[in-house]
């Protein structure tokens, strides 16, 4: 009896095993963000510059018309951008902030959002307005896909600038890249323990961390 | 009474599995938690591989242009990434695994249900790309929207055959325990069964009574006329089309990718490629799910009575299983788009 409950929970935690169904990044996305502060000194909103990667570019330009082979300017990429913006809005648009500890409520982009096409990689610019603008000593700004399905990074130039807020100081939190011997380590790792301390998909959050006097 | 309070805990024990089964499949790329998922160990090492792999195949692509011996290095990656992917969204091993348990299959007959899913959904892939974009011109939405359509499809074709393999185990393992009520049993079958499965359940009900009479005489092996024949393959074309009837979100975007480049045709290689490394990786997850299902059996064989229960439930637990994942592939569809008008 108990050879064969132990064969039938083995294979039962084998099933569960090979059903970890998980995504990897699909789409990479290069972002330059800048903070927007108001004259009084309380933040209004978050503009994004989201540029894709070259294969989800191309994917999502397919069958797009154009009157210029291989660019598209950007009243072409208007209803694109209308798509993308609209189909974000269920995600939260991957970003999340917290003011003071607080999380601060963001509201739909503004109107005038829009796609860019350069070197074939298409760029989607919005700003997300603070619900109510406010004041923080502590603000984070994270920016990630819990399911890993949209991988984020800043971009090595200007990834992160304040717009009207010459007091404040930040810092830019990049996310985890893992080494060699950390895969290897995990890779040691029995499949059925789970290790708690790794969020997945927070590890790869890139944060902003703003200190304001 | 020892027996049967350990009976009551091994079904506790299956429940439980099955539970902890479906909340760690929850993600699936389609459902988005407010709270990141936790991913450790051996699958996050997985992850980030395919991750590196999946990343590597537009550079290369793009070298094949002008070198054509990038492309054997692409077709190497490709492998790999399929291997490392396996299956695209991840439930396609886990359904097969499954359902061979549930169904006690052959391993051969795995690794058969294993390669055709995996070529059928390189062909889906490529049928979509190929006809939608190459041919007609049509957008990454149009495309998109097909390949929900496809999600549905392939989602409750899942759910349908996890629910007829339950209904048909399910009655199985309450008649191994001792439920005798075989008119209600009947009328049931009856009332609630589909009309084209009336052959199956006879089948099933008088298979399950020769088990009352004769115990173990002749195991629980198909019948002869199902071994002979092709009977099991028409049975697991359902499977073969509901696991390889969605096709893979990178294979789509790869494809067109080298659609773009003037490489339809490397994207072609490179997809049935990816297909092999996929067919391996399930094949091999299927198998040991079958030598577990076969040990199990062996060990049951020399427990009558208990025995035939364990593995009933066994067989029940993996319908359920599919059952489950049909459903939160579906409802998951159903909560959520897919990501940015793709």
């Amino acid at each position: 009896m108990n050879a064969l409950l132990r064969i039938l929970s083995v294979s039962l935690l084998f099933l569960a095993a090979g059903s970890l169904a998980q995504a990897h990044p699909h789409v990479w996305v290069t972002m330059q963000t800048e903070l927007v502060y108001a004259p009084d000194g309380s933040i209004t909103g978050i503009r994004h510059a989201w540029s894709f990667d070259d294969m989800f570019s191309t994917f999502a330009t397919q069958g797009l018309e154009s009157k210029e082979k291989g660019k598209f300017t950007r009243e072409e990429l208007e209803p694109l951008a209308k798509v993308n913006v609209e189909s974000l809005k269920e995600f939260g648009y991957f970003t999340f902030a917290t003011a003071d500890g607080k999380k601060a409520e963001l509201t739909d982009p503004a109107p005038g959002y829009w796609l860019d096409y350069n070197d074939q990689l298409l760029t989607l610019n919005f700003l997300l307005p603070f619900k109510t603008p406010l004041k923080a000593k502590e603000l984070k700004v994270e920016i990630y896909d819990p399911s890993i399905f949209v991988d984020f990074a800043f971009a090595k130039d200007k990834p992160v600038q304040l717009a009207g807020a010459p007091k404040c100081k930040f810092d830019v939190v990049l996310p985890r890249e893992m080494t060699f011997a950390e895969g290897k380590a995990l890779s040691q790792i029995p499949a059925e323990e789970k290790n708690t301390t790794m969020a997945w998909g927070a590890q790869f959050a890139s944060k902003i961390l703003v200190h304001c006097p | 009474m020892p027996r049967l309070r350990a009976l009551h805990g091994l079904l506790l024990l299956l429940f439980l599995l099955v539970m902890i089964d479906v909340a760690m499949a929850q993600p699936f790329g389609i459902t988005r938690g407010a709270s990141p998922s936790e991913v450790g160990g051996v699958t996050g090492w997985i992850l980030a591989k395919q991750a590196e792999f999946y990343r590597m195949l537009s550079g290369l692509i793009r070298a094949a242009k002008a070198d054509g011996s990038a492309a054997y290095t692409l077709l190497g990656v490709s492998f790999l990434y399929g291997v490392f992917h396996a299956a695209g969204p991840g439930h396609g091993k886990a359904v097969i695994s499954s359902y061979l348990v549930a169904n006690n299959e052959t391993w051969r007959r795995g690794i058969v249900l294993s390669f055709a899913s995996a070529v059928l959904q390189a062909v889906t892939a490529i049928i979509i790309v190929g006809v939608a974009a190459a041919l007609l011109g049509a957008t990454a939405k149009a495309m998109g929207d097909t390949v929900r359509v496809i999600e549905i499809a392939s989602y409750s074709l899942i759910l349908l055959i996890g629910l007829r393999l339950l209904w048909v185990k399910g009655w199985a393992l309450l008649r191994a325990m001792g439920f005798k009520d075989r008119k209600h049993a009947h009328d049931l079958a009856h009332g609630h069964g589909h009309d084209h499965h009336h052959h199956h359940h006879y089948h099933d009900h008088k298979h399950d009574h020769d088990h009352d009479a004769s115990a173990w005489s002749h195991g629980h092996a198909p019948e002869p006329s199902e071994l002979a024949g092709r009977h099991w393959l028409k049975r697991g074309l359902t499977a073969i089309i509901a696991v390889g009837l969605r096709p893979c979100s990178g294979a789509i975007i790869v494809l067109v990718f080298a659609l773009a480049q003037g490489l339809f045709w490397i994207g072609v290689a490179s997809t049935f490629v990816m297909g092999l490394g996929t067919a391996i990786t399930v094949a091999a997850i299927a198998t040991l799910a079958v030598g577990a299902r076969g040990l199990a059996g062996k060990l049951a064989k020399a427990k009558p009575g208990a025995g035939v229960i364990i593995l009933r439930g066994l067989e029940t637990a993996a319908a359920l299983v599919i059952v489950l994942f049909g459903a939160a592939l579906l409802t998951g569809y159903l909560a959520s788009e897919r990501l940015m008008g793709v």
